[in-house]
């Protein structure tokens, strides 16, 4: 396999047996995403969306098929080992935001990095103030997810993906959540991380606005993709947020 | 992840609930104040019974004349109505066993006091001087008998407090005075310090004593001895020296191997151990109740644990996501469950230090705190911890992410 390839998948299976039945959840899924790239992955519930992505996140092992990220073959590695590459190598957003209650921002942004041996207090805390600056937030550091927006959540949660410079950003349903001035909020700052910083992005949605802001679509149903191609016109979130009429004030 | 990092993750973790830690560690705290308060009042007790013993000299060999032998008839005869000790075996003893620091034959006869008018039953002890040495008495005024006293056999005495007290009814200064036991007089040569009444209620102070050799024979007409009093240089080698009073003893009975003592050596020794066993016994049962209190804290520490892990389901799966092992989730929860029962601890061995001061002070019972039950009782609560944090924690371990984070 070549590392040209943050994530190169041949097909890919995935099985479930439940009760005396086997659920074939995917069904031979290939493709694969490139250093930079923005991609968004939909697909309609029970499609094999979830399976998929927590094939990719490395929280699941594939049945048949070869899964390789940044070069390293999934399928080969143990529980710890794939602890590791979830550290190291995928920084998740969720769409329930997934904050520790009752803990300031910078606490939950540096979390990622106490599983990371080798690192100082002030190093942590410093890498974690750097995030919270990427995602406009660093004056907030103090405040715990209850004091924050919804919209705010998500950026922690995004400062917190980013902490630990990850190869790929896998976000799940992450607008999900948001009204649609925040979820145009948050795609901007995905648009801008992916144009600016070369971030690598899998956005997984079913909704197809939201998809309209990636590079590529992939589209999965019944466990096999249905089409897998870059979108035509590609729109610019922050257009769109400045084209909202503004925000009245109830 | 390193031991930092682990203390972090658990305090952070614990101070999101502080409440709920500090409901947790109760169980605890109770426990190990318990235990240590406890365990204070059980040696206080026991050390005060050592130290009555001690006052009362613990160090103190009696030697008492014994036989198996029956009357005709089958009737057996008590320890002062055999004939065995002589002076010769006082000093035997005196020339061959080194660890003794005072040595006093001893007789003893009851009969009534007199001096004028007033009269008093009490006890006459014919001993010789070191014998206040080995009862740990003293004299408070006048002087203790002398040797020379003991060789001409003179008709001195050493008066207790309560005899004096009943034979000089007007205050007047017993020293020099003659008083008269049975039909023998003698001339008063000094004042026992009173002592009070021993452990027993016996009174220490109705007591006469003068040279063994006028009682001998002056009162009882006799020259065997009804006791040898040793004292052992110290407790230590107070065993030692029962030895060597036993071989001496033997040797100068002429007792062949297998023949049975006519005598019997006893130690203060026998008795404390007796007594502070009793005293054990009660400190064994506290400490047994306080214990239990433990057990159910750390439960109580299982229990919440238990529910935490359930609560913080969603928690454990976005640490996994993030890279956390297995290992990771582990040791963070029994960090977090050794942290509170050592809190716990630390908040109950000051809890239990101020409570066996209270007890002394309020009560005035002896307490006495030792520094073994706060070490162990320190150990037992971080081992509480682990042994009941252990099983939750595995659990928390044993998720899966995928579920744990889908978990509502």
């Amino acid at each position: 396999m070549t590392k040209d390839h943050i994530i190169d998948i041949q097909e890919l299976a995935r099985e479930f047996i439940v009760g005396a039945q086997t659920v074939r959840a995917l069904k031979g899924v290939s493709f694969s995403v490139s250093p930079g790239e923005f991609l968004t992955i939909m697909g309609s519930s029970g499609s094999g969306k979830s399976t998929l992505l927590n094939i990719l996140g490395c929280l699941d092992k594939p049945t048949s098929g070869t899964y390789f990220i940044d070069g390293v073959d999934v399928r080969k590695r143990d529980r710890n080992e794939l602890a590791t590459i979830r550290n190291q190598k995928i920084g998740f957003v969720f769409q329930a935001y997934n904050l520790l209650p009752r803990t300031s921002a910078v606490e939950n942004v540096e979390l990622p990095l106490l599983y990371r041996p080798g690192l100082g207090h002030r190093e942590r805390r410093e890498r974690a103030m750097h995030a919270l600056e990427q995602v406009k937030l660093a004056d907030r550091f103090d405040h715990t997810p209850s004091q924050l927006s919804g919209g705010q959540q998500q950026r922690v949660a995004i400062a917190r993906a980013l902490v630990n410079e990850p190869v790929m950003i896998l976000a799940d349903e992450a607008t999900g959540n948001l009204d649609t001035r925040t979820s145009y909020e948050i795609m901007t700052l995905m648009q801008e991380l992916n144009q600016q910083q070369q971030k690598t992005i899998v956005f997984v949605t079913h909704e197809p606005d939201i998809a309209a802001f990636s590079g590529r679509t992939l589209m999965l149903r019944d466990g096999r993709v249905l089409r897998d191609g870059p979108n035509e016109t590609v729109r610019s979130a922050k257009e769109m947020l400045e084209s909202l009429p503004p925000a009245d004030d109830y | 992840m390193n031991f930092a990092n682990l203390i972090r993750i658990a305090l952070i973790a614990l101070q999101r609930n502080k409440l709920r830690a500090f409901l947790t560690m109760l169980g605890i705290i109770i426990g190990v104040a318990a235990v240590i308060t406890m365990m204070s009042i059980g040696e206080g007790s026991k050390q005060s019974i050592q130290q009555t013993f001690s006052s009362m000299g613990s160090n103190m060999i009696t030697v008492m004349p014994y036989s198996n032998m029956a009357m005709p008839g089958g009737v057996r005869l008590g320890a002062s109505s055999v004939q065995t000790l002589t002076i010769s075996d006082v000093e035997k003893i005196r020339q061959e066993v080194t660890d003794i620091s005072a040595l006093s034959p001893g007789v003893s006869s009851n009969g009534q006091a007199i001096k004028g008018a007033n009269n008093w039953p009490t006890n006459i002890q014919g001993v010789s001087p070191d014998y206040l040495q080995i009862r740990k008495l003293s004299v408070r005024e006048g002087s203790n008998l002398t040797e020379e006293h003991v060789r001409t056999s003179a008709k001195v005495c050493v008066l207790g407090q309560t005899v004096v007290d009943n034979l000089f009814t007007n205050g007047e200064d017993p020293i020099g005075q003659i008083i008269r036991f049975g039909n023998i007089p003698f001339q008063v040569i000094g004042v026992l310090q009173p002592k009070g009444q021993n452990t027993f209620g016996q009174d220490q102070d109705d007591i006469i004593v003068a040279p063994y050799t006028a009682v001998m024979k002056r009162v009882l007409a006799t020259i065997y001895l009804q006791n040898i009093y040793a004292s052992a240089t110290t407790e230590a080698v107070s065993e030692q020296a029962t030895e060597d009073i036993i071989r001496v003893l033997r040797e100068n009975h002429r007792l062949r191997e297998g023949q049975e003592n006519d005598f019997d050596v006893r130690t203060q020794e026998e008795l404390i151990s007796m007594l502070s066993s009793t005293s054990g016994m009660m400190t064994t049962l506290l400490t047994a109740v306080a214990g239990i209190s433990l057990v159910i804290g750390g439960i109580g520490i299982m229990n919440i644990m238990y529910v935490s892990v359930t609560e913080r389901t969603r928690e454990i799966g976005l640490r996994m996501s993030l890279g956390a092992k297995g290992r990771d989730i582990l040791l963070q929860f029994l960090t977090e469950a050794v942290m509170i029962s050592i809190t716990g601890g630390v908040i109950g061995v000051v809890l239990g230090i101020s409570a066996s001061f209270g007890i002394g002070s309020l009560l005035s019972w002896p307490t006495i705190l030792s520094q073994t039950s706060m070490l162990i009782s320190f150990f037992v609560c971080a081992f509480t911890g682990m042994f009941f944090g252990y099983y939750p924690a595995v659990k928390a371990s044993k998720l899966d992410p995928i579920e744990a984070l889908r978990y509502e």
